[in-house]
């Protein structure tokens, strides 16, 4: 009893740490030291302890200082208590998420089986969908409570494209629960030990109409309409300063991971090696005992599925700094008359593979 | 220890309940409803119907809320004073006394079945209640020509939306 609790409660400080210690401000630095190299400049090299600076990594402290120490301004006629509510009600969901999501496969250490999943719920994928749907309202009602109408639209162009994108990602998921017939997140990891069983190989269609879903709802470019600093000053978080500012910037960068969390496990195999299995590995540590070969395969396990995780943060960064804006009506359409057919077509011929080969 | 979570849980979900009908603004009113359906999730696991609670977060306060927050914010409906679109809807006599019958009637029934009904020894439901798996047996066998009449129904009323908005464009 004891010992499961401390392991749970390991595996939680080790994913709050990971996400919100080390991924949210490495990847605020990252995205402005992409977006310089993409664009062929030296980028944020300025913050400089006696001039010391860490390739710009002191930008990351720099910008936590300032959004701690920055005034917290609630414009006048604003809804205080709403206005203050938002940002955490967008910034939870996106840790949440990964209550469910695994970053690693079972192993026997010493006796004990530990599941590298906080919690391995049997409606895994739902609950990561249905968390994501709260979060809409993070930025839904951020809007309202600020009192400009430039959130205001900002808030209305989210919940349309949140709702219009939710259809299409819950219909790709559809088509993967077909193929792995479960909707426990570590089940599916497991069931794509061979290589050829991965999901981007099952349901390539799948894989990205998903990613094309999840950065709608994480509505970075090319879908930033709700945020278009250009149409709209900066959307719904026109009116934000200081830490909660932050928080909505956070969520981004967390939802950044989540998203290749998700797409990793989903549709690249999880924490499995490519033509590599678990149990060869283990047969080459054999020299290090039963308990520290686990060890060792563990460990090599969550490097894996977090290598995996980067390149897809990598990926989406590299669309953010390639594709300019769509306009609304070109995102609303994307939406309802290309991607929502197509996934219903993917999941009608996904089932008609499954009955054929059955 | 279910009851420990059971209280404050069912008492949060009156609170944002009573809070959708006293509450002035409708956004307010929304916000309460959202509260509430994530409230009733939370009872749904108590009752081990994990897949039930995920799909009334999905379905109630995930897409249909965000909707209702869509059309207020379209039809910018503000609170008490600033709008009387709003507020007028309640001085309707007819519609006050409609609903007060209908929620006597509700409330008699409700006491009815807990006064028939034996809280004290729960039957302990099998391991796999409440599983995506079971549901959607149950779903597909024993209850599915009410679920296929329930989707027909639902893609009837959609025809129907279409139909009344594109009339109006045109």
């Amino acid at each position: 009893m004891i010992l499961e609790l401390t392991i749970t409660l390991v595996k939680i400080f080790f994913i709050i740490g990971l996400t919100v210690g080390f991924f949210a401000p490495v990847l605020t630095w990252v995205e402005r030291k992409q977006s310089a190299i993409m664009q062929d400049r030296v980028g944020a090299n300025r913050a400089d302890i006696m001039g010391f600076t860490a390739l710009g990594l002191f930008h990351a402290i720099a910008d936590a200082i300032k959004m701690f120490t920055k005034e917290d301004f609630v414009p006048q006629g604003a809804n205080r208590f709403l206005h203050t509510l938002s940002p955490i009600i967008a910034v939870i969901p996106a840790i949440l998420t990964f209550a469910v999501v695994p970053f690693g496969g079972q192993y026997e250490l010493w006796g004990t089986n530990v599941n590298l999943v906080i919690s391995d719920l049997d409606v895994g994928l739902l609950f990561v969908f249905a968390i994501a749907s709260i979060a809409t309202y993070g930025y839904v009602i951020a809007g309202w409570a600020s009192n400009n109408n430039w959130s205001l639209l900002g808030s209305m162009r989210t919940a349309s494209q949140m709702i219009s994108y939710e259809v299409t990602m819950g219909l790709t998921i559809i088509g993967v629960l077909m193929v792995y017939g479960s909707m426990k997140l570590t089940e599916i990891g497991a069931a794509q030990e061979d290589f050829l069983s991965w999901g981007f190989f099952m349901q390539p269609l799948g894989l990205f109409m998903f990613l094309a879903a999840s950065i709608a709802e994480n509505k970075r470019i090319p879908f930033d309409a709700p945020e278009a600093e250009s149409e709209l000053v900066a959307g719904y978080f026109t009116e934000y300063s200081g830490l909660k500012f932050g928080m909505f910037f956070m969520a981004e960068f967390i939802e950044m991971v989540t998203i290749g969390a998700i797409v990793t496990i989903l549709f690249f195999g999880a924490w499995h090696i490519p033509f590599l299995s678990a149990a060869t590995i283990l047969s080459w540590l054999d020299f290090l005992g039963a308990n520290g070969a686990n060890l060792v395969l563990m460990l090599i396990h969550i490097a894996v599925f977090f290598a995996k995780v980067i390149f897809f943060i990598w990926f989406q960064m590299t669309i953010r700094w390639t594709l300019p804006r769509f306009r609304y009506d070109q995102i609303m359409k994307l939406g309802w008359k290309i991607l929502l057919p197509l996934s219903l077509a993917n999941i009608l011929v996904t089932g008609l593979v499954i009955l054929a080969i059955q | 220890m279910e009851l420990l979570i059971f209280y404050p849980l069912a008492g949060l979900c009156v609170l944002f309940a009573l809070g959708v009908v006293v509450s002035n603004s409708p956004i307010n009113s929304a916000i309460s409803l959202i509260g509430m359906m994530l409230g009733l999730a939370g009872v749904f696991v108590l009752l081990q119907a994990h897949f039930i609670a995920i799909l009334q977060i999905i379905i109630y306060a995930g897409a249909i809320m965000v909707l209702f927050m869509f059309v207020i914010m379209l039809l910018n409906l503000k609170g008490k004073g600033e709008d009387d679109k709003w507020r007028s809807r309640d001085k309707n006599l007819l519609l006050t006394v409609l609903s007060g019958l209908l929620a006597t009637g509700v409330l008699y029934k409700i006491i009815d079945i807990i006064n028939a009904g034996d809280f004290n020894s729960p039957a302990l439901p099998p391991e796999t209640f409440g599983t995506v798996r079971e549901v959607g047996t149950i779903l597909f066998t024993e209850f599915v020509l009410p679920f296929e009449v329930a989707s027909i129904l639902l893609l009837v009323a959609m025809i129907g939306a279409v139909v009344l908005a594109k009339s109006k464009v045109d």
